[in-house]
This record gives C-alpha cells, sequence and structure tokens, in this order.
C-alpha cells in the first residue's frame, strides 16, 4: 500500500514536473482587453482586436506558442516584472520612462494623440482654452503624461480604461478626452455611443511623452526574446501578414514611416 | 524601493488624506444624523416603520459598497430623464456620487447597531423613567438615546474605521483619495508597490487616531460602565 501511495506521489510529482517544463516553452503574452479596436473582448469572453491578431502571427512567426494573459492596464509594466507574463503586446508607447522599467521591441505601430469633444464645442485644446474644463484619460498612458506636462493647470481624471473615459464623456462628466487617435475614431466615434462627438483639434505632439510609437515589452535584458520579436516584426512586414492584420482594421497603414 | 519618488509626490499623498478625511467627516455625519429616527423607527414594534427601514439596512449592507457606488455613478448618468433633470448638477461630481453612495451605506449599518442598543436598554432604566412620569418620547430623548449612544461607541468605532478603508473605492470613481495619489504615483513612474505601501501607511496613521479618539471618548463616557479598581 505504501509503496503504491509512493509511486502514485512520484508519478504526480513527475507529471507536475513534465507539465512546468512544458509550460515553459508556452509564451505568455499580456494583453488587455479594453481598448478597441486594438483589444477587446466579445460576448464570450475572448479577447480580440489588433494587437491580438498582431502577437498571433509574431507567435506564428516564431514559430512559438503562446497564450494570452489578461491584465488591466496600470498593473501592466508591475505585472511583467513579476513574471506573470514574458511580454506585453497592448499598444504601449515605447516612451524614456518606461524604458527605465522594461526593454521594447522596435515599433510595430505609430498613431498620433488626439483630443475628442462634443461636435461644436466651443474651446480649443489649449491650455487657455481647456481652463476651467476637465479632461479625461486613461491612468498609467502617454497621455496622463502629455496631460500633466503641458496642461498642468486643467482639471485632469484618471480612468482605469478608455471604456470608462468615454463613458464619463458621454455622460458629460467631463468636457474632452485625450488618446490615442486611430482608438478613438474606431473604438468610439465611429460606433453608436460616440455620435455628437468629433475631434477637437490636430495632432498633439511631444516625443518625450509620446515616444516613437507602440512597441513590445519585455523584461530587462532579455535580449533573446526581443531580438526574436524584432525579427518577426520585420518579417510579417515583409512577407503580407501585417498589410493583411492592418486591413482587417483599418483603412491606412497604422505603421507610420 | 524608490523612496525619492515617495517623497518627491507626497504632496499627492497629503492632497489625498484631506480628501478622504473630508468624504469619511461628511459621510459619517450625514449618515448618522439620518441613522437616529431610522434607528428609532427600526426598534419599534410597529410594521409599518419596522419594515420600510429593515428593507433599507438589508439593501445597503446586503451588497458591497463598491456596487453602490459603482450604481450611483455609472448606474444613474445612464438615464436621459437624469441627465437631463436638476439631479444631474449633483450626479455630475464624482463627490457626490461617493458621499451620496457611502453615507447610506453607513447610515444603514449605524442604524442597526443603533437599533441593537435601543432595544437592549436595560428594563430598570426604562422603569425608572416611566416611574418618574416621562412620556415614551421623553424617555427615548433622555434615557434611551443617551444611554444607547454610549453603550454603541465601541461597535460605533468599528464601524468608523470600516468606513474609512471603504473610502477607497472613491479612487475607482476618479476621486484623489489616498488609493487615488498611490495609484497615480504607481501609473506615473510604472511602480508595483511604492503608491500602495505609501497609501498604507497614511491609512494606519489615521486609524490608529481614530482609534485614540474613540479611546478617549469610551473612557469619558463610559466611566460608570467599567468595574472600579480600588485606590490605595
Amino acid at each position: 500500500m505504501k509503496k503504491k501511495l509512493f509511486g502514485l506521489a512520484a508519478a504526480i510529482a513527475l507529471g507536475a514536473f513534465v507539465g512546468a517544463a512544458q509550460a515553459e516553452e508556452v509564451l505568455r503574452i499580456g494583453v488587455e482587453g479594453a481598448y478597441p479596436p486594438f483589444s477587446e473582448k466579445t460576448a464570450s469572453g475572448e479577447v480580440v482586436g489588433f494587437d491580438i491578431d498582431i502577437a498571433k502571427a509574431l507567435c506564428a512567426e516564431m514559430g512559438r506558442k503562446c497564450v494570452m494573459v489578461e491584465q488591466d492596464w496600470d498593473g501592466m509594466i508591475p505585472a511583467l516584472r513579476a513574471r506573470k507574463f514574458d511580454a506585453i503586446i497592448a499598444s504601449m508607447s515605447i516612451t524614456e520612462e518606461r524604458k527605465k522599467k522594461v526593454d521594447f521591441t522596435n515599433k510595430y505601430y505609430n498613431t498620433p494623440a488626439r483630443f475628442v469633444a462634443r461636435k461644436g464645442a466651443d474651446f480649443e485644446p489649449t491650455p487657455e482654452g481647456l481652463k476651467g474644463k476637465v479632461v479625461g484619460v486613461q491612468r498609467g498612458t502617454i497621455h496622463q503624461c502629455y496631460m500633466e506636462k503641458h496642461f498642468p493647470d486643467v482639471k485632469l481624471n484618471l480612468y482605469d480604461t478608455q471604456d470608462a473615459v468615454n463613458l464619463d464623456l458621454v455622460a458629460g462628466r467631463i468636457d474632452a478626452v485625450l488618446a490615442d487617435a486611430i482608438a478613438l475614431d474606431d473604438g468610439f466615434l465611429k460606433t453608436e455611443r460616440g455620435k455628437g462627438f468629433a475631434f477637437l483639434g490636430g495632432d498633439q505632439i511631444d516625443p518625450q511623452c509620446f515616444g516613437e510609437g507602440a512597441g513590445i515589452a519585455v523584461r530587462k535584458g532579455d535580449d533573446k526574446l526581443r531580438e526574436a520579436f524584432n525579427k518577426a516584426i520585420a518579417a510579417i512586414r515583409a512577407n503580407g501578414t501585417y498589410k493583411k492584420i492592418n486591413d482587417k482594421y483599418f483603412a491606412f497603414d497604422i505603421y507610420g514611416d | 524601493m524608490e523612496f525619492d519618488l515617495i517623497f518627491k509626490n507626497i504632496d499627492l499623498f497629503f492632497q489625498g488624506t484631506w480628501m478622504t478625511l473630508r468624504l469619511l467627516f461628511f459621510s459619517l455625519l450625514i449618515g448618522g444624523t439620518l441613522s437616529i429616527p431610522l434607528a428609532i423607527a427600526r426598534a419599534t414594534r410597529h410594521r409599518w416603520f419596522n419594515r420600510p427601514v429593515w428593507m433599507f439596512t438589508y439593501f445597503f449592507r446586503g451588497t458591497p459598497l463598491l456596487v453602490q457606488t459603482y450604481l450611483v455613478y455609472n448606474g444613474l448618468s445612464q438615464f436621459d430623464f437624469i441627465r437631463e433633470s436638476i439631479l444631474w448638477t449633483v450626479l455630475r461630481d464624482a463627490y457626490w456620487c461617493a458621499l451620496i453612495a457611502f453615507s447610506l451605506n453607513t447610515c444603514a449599518y449605524t442604524t442597526e447597531i443603533l437599533r441593537g442598543f435601543i432595544e437592549t436598554t436595560p428594563r430598570g432604566e426604562i422603569e425608572a423613567a416611566r416611574a418618574a412620569g416621562m412620556g415614551p418620547w421623553l424617555r427615548m430623548r433622555r434615557i434611551i438615546l443617551p444611554s444607547a449612544f454610549r453603550r454603541a461607541l465601541p461597535a460605533y468605532s468599528n464601524e468608523v474605521i470600516f468606513m474609512l478603508h471603504g473610502s477607497a473605492i472613491a479612487s475607482v470613481i476618479t476621486l484623489m483619495d489616498i488609493l487615488g495619489a498611490g495609484r497615480t504615483l504607481n501609473a506615473r513612474y510604472y511602480l508595483a508597490f511604492e503608491g500602495f505601501l505609501t497609501s498604507a501607511v497614511f491609512y494606519l496613521t489615521i486609524t490608529f487616531m481614530l482609534t485614540a479618539i474613540f479611546r478617549q471618548l469610551e473612557r469619558k463616557l463610559n466611566k460608570h460602565l467599567y468595574p472600579r479598581i480600588a485606590t490605595s
């Protein structure tokens, strides 16, 4: 009996060990799931979107098995550093402040940031124009950085998700939002909820806050994975996979120049 | 640990403390005041008074404060007629939404605490008041309520501390309370726990001060309830 039990325990332990060894082969990718059209959740709970398709294409290109791990935006970098996943593919802009914590691949797309407000809004997106107004951004984004740097006197509301920002814009609690132009256009303005709203002013520019586009974040020193991603990004750009995914969501090439 | 970033942004936490204390004070004030008539109604045997209050406390004690806050903040704003009504001038503001949800929540708990102590007023006190010729209202005002307040103090101090901790929910509806300051610090520098740790220290300090205040109050008001220690 004892022997049998021991054998069973050994088998379980071995199984767990093999399981762990296999699990290491799987690349875990942190995604957000509340940032349409880049990543959003379907009614059945599946995460879909541009980021997800790019992640899958890169994994296929690298010949690795991947799983998507959902994570709230403001805990994304801490979770990567805590090894909850191995890379972040969540429209994360490559900025100096973030580079202190993680390493980035080359960009996989680059789109500008813009304001959105109610159609016919009678103010300009300048420090004077926004005086007395309330602007909403997602917490921990390049847009928070930009607002705090250039509009220190404007009241800023911070939200957990871009969806929550848009919700409060519709409710009328905030006068304008600052976010990625594509995310605002496809994720909000073109939807039913976004009726009656429009872009306010042009592209906002600040390389220090906005960085050089969205890249894939990996843990500091994880050069092997970073290089593999870089190669895969170049490969899907060259072989037309990127274009196919791009065209599924957007009318123009969002890779930028 | 990046202590320099905490110190550089310590102002955030002091502003957050001010917000947390304001929310705490006013929700306790509003909730506490409302709870007195409700507790009296709840303690009566009359069904018409007792039942509605029971339903109110059952709802607010039976659902999480987070859900109640979301219902006030995101729920009510979904209706056009509310957004177009005079109510919106109040509900538009996240601070008021939090204050309404917190006040109703603490009101429900305080009502039940107070009700318990009203019902367990020593019979002798009531009999003595009756013998002195006091009517039911005078009895309630002069004897039962003051006695219930004193005996409820330890239980109520718990409620106050729960409310302090519950007020951290304000940060999910954009208010910059202590936790909001911590999350902003984390978000600004992509930190994992410096902001949370600093928030925890601030909450601990406030809790410490609150317990000290209540201990003093208990010592002063409930002196007659403690066994006397012989001094020789």
